[in-house]
């Protein structure tokens, strides 16, 4: 059972992180790069004169651009781990898991590891001004994981109580507010920043279905794969 | 019959535990820790996650 779980999730995770990776660096990566060209000051918005919106930017970088990939694709087998081990147990507990149902697991996903948190403390561009990084990580682990209890309650609960504390769940983190800078520093304009997070989530949203259809996909052949082997 | 059930859930739980645990060490490693080469390493991928960063 062990390995039924680490083998569908290495394969999701590496499958749909690759992917993730080569999405954000054909569409995340250049609005980062430019972000940098006004985070070390090479550009600089309202100088002294207009500043053209397309400056040439780096290429690609082999280490840069390759580490990305590498932890990109980390991330996603770390995500689909977490994801796995929530639809062994709905599978127990009745639930459908293949490569279909899992397009809605990674919807879910996507709105609990980047939409949720994401939503208050958006997606930051390099250079803008934020809080203590700390603090802005255990609010971001504390809305994470509220979001996943409270979808959680949302799909499988059966009244009314708790769908609501499930909602509660979901919107206390952002009631509370997340920690802000004391001041605006951001040398970067807001139509890069804009465009950062809007990017990024849309990245996040495409990488998260196919990691939620790929982990179904594996999740339901490495049962089959093992059944097959037990009768054999 | 039951005891059959029970002995597949907990076959099930722990492996469950296991994959989410280490899932959550994996990205706390590569989105989280602040140590200087992991975060130069890491550092497109964080800000083009929506990790928080610096």
């Amino acid at each position: 059972m062990y390995s039924r779980f680490l083998v569908s999730a290495i394969f999701a995770g590496a499958a749909a992180g690759l992917i993730a990776g080569l999405l954000q660096l054909v569409f995340v990566q250049p609005v980062l790069l430019h972000a940098e060209l006004y985070e070390t000051g090479a550009i600089v918005h309202f100088g002294a004169a207009p500043v053209s919106a397309n400056p040439e930017l780096p290429g690609f970088d082999a280490m840069r651009d390759g580490l990305s990939l590498v932890f990109t694709m980390l991330t996603y087998t770390g995500y689909a781990l977490i994801l796995i081990a929530a639809m062994g147990i709905a599978e127990e507990r009745g639930a459908t898991i293949d490569g279909r149902t899992g397009i809605i697991w990674g919807v879910a996903g996507f709105v609990a590891f980047h939409l949720a948190p994401g939503i208050t403390l958006a997606p930051e561009v390099p250079g803008v001004a934020a809080a203590d990084v700390a603090a802005r990580q255990v609010w971001w682990f504390a809305t994470v994981a509220a979001a996943l209890v409270g979808l959680w309650l949302i799909a499988f609960g059966r009244n009314w109580m708790v769908w609501s504390l499930a909602v509660i769940l979901l919107a206390a983190p952002h009631v509370i507010g997340a920690p802000e800078p004391d001041a605006f520093a951001g040398p970067v304009p807001t139509e890069i920043g804009a465009l950062f997070a809007a990017r990024a989530f849309g990245v996040g949203l495409a990488a998260w279905v196919l990691l939620g259809s790929f982990a179904g996909y594996f999740w339901c052949r490495e049962g089959l794969n093992q059944n097959s082997t037990a009768q054999a | 019959m039951t005891t059959t059930t029970m002995t597949r859930s907990g076959l099930r739980f722990l492996p469950a535990v296991f994959a989410a645990v280490l899932g959550l060490a994996v990205i706390s490693l590569t989105g989280h820790v602040q140590a200087a080469a992991l975060h130069d390493a890491a550092h497109d991928v964080r800000h083009a996650t929506g990790f928080p960063c610096h």
